[in-house]
């Protein structure tokens, strides 16, 4: 079986892409890494440790256009005769992979969970991670789009090769006019650790408490839809079943009632922690660990107790 | 300016998730079906929205049976001109975009709105699938779209933060959060939608390219630990050495 596994390495290799790489290493033997971004060779080489047996890279492209982009890919899988191609389910997965599996007439999974069973069925998230389902691809070739945070990355080998490749691109069809990264911020999909917070902070004043908490865990920041209506907070931040859904390591929620719309977009994280004034607040049934208390002091407190943690630890 | 929507059924979001047939089919007992909210509150009302300025006309379609016929006459109370029903079971995304491809393909449409996923599947595929199939440029999760003779501009989410980009028409757009406020029809919208044009068109052949084998409900959690307020570092001790997450 040949994989072909497309990254995204604009601003250097992230760890959705050692995700990625592993799990093609977990469903194939022959592993190629197709890229167009700006990471260096040498950064790119080291995907080979990860399991890559060599590393495409297309510098001619830039903006990530998605026509583009499919037009590359298709060439690479075409090459080398892929029989499954694997994505990390970000913003570019979502524009490339269906044009690709129309393209290629290649059944899409996306959001997939785990590497396929003995059976060749993937394991998805649906209804908004409410439940699993399990997908069987009807035609030979298949594209995988896998969601962040779902297997771990693994050592298995060693640098591989780096070739500069042309996928003979074409013209971009979207013109770019600007764009707005902020600096320093953890792309909430990708964060392992996520605070977020609700309607109970009371006023976006507040919020230095979260962000203090957040930054002392090197945490990403996240919050409730209303909060994201009123705008308290940018809009990015809203999770849920419609907002962003997050499947990180752990997540605080402070002051967010539990609504089944808020879960829907959260329950897949691995820890749940609870701080909320009402006991019975439906957000503690779907939590590992609770606390009853007022944001306002408890904020303070468990900041402090992470600060103390980590100063014992260097 | 001539609109397509694209428009899919959802479960209500309060609705129990459970499944039938051995967990091969979701359970549709006592679900109320809605407009996919992203079909609706964004790709929809911007449309609308589009044509109160500029002119033009708003479709509507969606692939589905007689019995989704609901949640089209909901779309034309929210005031589009015209609907269609591509009359068949929408059995995975590639059929359905192919469908409704197939549709367009036909008709040309100087733009194609859909919402960025369907809170059911949340697949995210039917746009991007669809402007492959027209070879039409797409633009993803867009939050704000504006239209200037046959120019469009367009803001939307990149990975880690947002991009301002310009293209020409045709094109096919999926809309998120940010890009129109909900619209709530009134009476005479509903009035209205009973008499709208609803076409029924039927389906070509497609194989779709993958199906649900079987669903499974996530296990619910063990009791959760409770920690007494006044004691932090006994969270961040059990988050470290039991959860092992920090
Ligand atoms: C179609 C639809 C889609 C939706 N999609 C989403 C979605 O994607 N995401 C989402 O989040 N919501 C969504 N909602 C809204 C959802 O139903 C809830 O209304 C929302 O999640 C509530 O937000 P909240 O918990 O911040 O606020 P509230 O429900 O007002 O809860 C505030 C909580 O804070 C607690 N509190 C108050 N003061 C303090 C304090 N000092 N310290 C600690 N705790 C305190 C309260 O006890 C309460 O539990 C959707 C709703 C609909 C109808």
């Amino acid at each position: 079986m040949s994989i072909l596994v497309y990254i995204n390495s604009n601003g250097g290799i992230h760890k959705s892409a050692l995700e990625v790489v592993t799990y093609g290493k977990k469903i194939g033997e022959n592993v190629t890494v197709i890229t167009s971004g700006s990471a260096d060779s040498s950064s790119l080489s080291s995907l080979g440790k990860y399991g890559a047996t060599k590393v495409l890279v297309d510098r001619s492209l830039q903006n990530d256009d998605a026509q583009q982009l499919t037009r590359l890919i298709t060439s690479a899988a075409e090459n080398m005769n892929a029989s499954t191609i694997v994505f990390s389910q970000d913003i570019i997965a979502k524009a490339v992979a269906p044009r690709l599996s129309v393209r290629l007439s290649a059944g899409l999974i996306s959001g997939a969970i785990d590497i396929p069973s003995p059976d060749g069925n993937v394991k998805v998230n649906v209804f908004s991670g409410k439940a699993f389902g399990s997908v069987h691809v009807h035609s030979s070739k298949k594209i995988i789009s896998v969601l962040p945070n779902s297997i771990q990355p693994e050592i298995t080998g060693s640098d591989c090769a780096v070739e500069e490749y042309n996928g003979n691109i074409g013209a971009p069809s979207i013109k770019v006019i600007d764009t707005k990264k902020p600096e320093g911020e953890i792309p909430l999909p990708e964060a392992e650790l996520v605070v977020s917070a609700g309607r109970g902070m009371k006023a976006p004043e507040n919020w230095h408490l979260v962000e203090a908490l957040a930054k002392e865990l090197g945490a990403a920041t996240a919050c409730s839809r209303p909060v994201a209506d009123i705008g308290w907070r940018p809009h990015h931040e809203h999770v849920g079943q419609t907002g962003v859904a997050i499947r990180p390591n752990l997540y605080i929620a402070i002051g967010i009632s539990g609504a089944i719309q808020h879960l829907a977009g959260v329950n897949g994280s691995k820890v749940i922690v609870v701080i909320n004034t009402d006991a019975e607040a439906p957000f503690f049934k779907a939590a590992d660990y609770g606390i009853v208390g007022d944001a306002f002091e408890v904020l303070p407190r468990l900041t402090e107790a992470v600060k103390k943690f980590h100063a014992t630890r260097h | 300016m001539k609109i397509l929507v694209c428009i899919s059924k959802s479960p209500d979001t309060t609705s129990k998730i459970a499944f039938t047939d051995n967990n091969t089919k979701f359970d549709e007992n006592g679900v109320q079906y809605i407009v996919n909210p992203y079909d609706e509150w964004y790709a929809l009302v911007r449309a609308l929205e589009i044509k109160e300025t500029l002119g033009g006309n708003v479709t509507i379609v969606t692939v589905g049976l007689a019995a989704d016929e609901a949640i089209i006459r909901k779309a034309l109370a929210i005031g589009a001109d015209d609907a269609v029903r591509i009359d068949a079971e929408p059995s995975d995304a590639y059929y359905t975009a192919m469908q409704i491809s197939n549709y367009a393909k036909s008709n040309a449409f100087d733009l194609i709105l859909t919402g960025k996923e369907t809170i059911n599947y949340n697949g995210s595929q039917v746009a991007a699938m669809l402007a492959e199939s027209l070879d039409l440029p797409f633009v993803s999760l867009a939050t704000k779209l504006d239209v200037s003779g046959t120019t469009l501009t367009l803001e939307r989410e990149i990975v880690g933060g947002l991009q301002i980009e310009e293209l020409t028409i045709p094109a096919v757009v999926s809309c998120a959060k940010g890009m129109a406020e909900q619209r709530i029809p009134n009476m005479r919208g509903i009035m209205a939608a009973r008499t709208k044009p609803l076409e029924i068109i039927a389906p070509v052949a497609i194989e779709p390219l993958t199906s649900f084998v079987n669903y499974s409900i996530p296990n619910s959690k063990t009791a959760c630990k409770m920690i007494d307020p006044m004691n932090m570092d006994e969270l961040v001790e059990l988050l470290h050495n039991e959860a092992k997450v920090i």
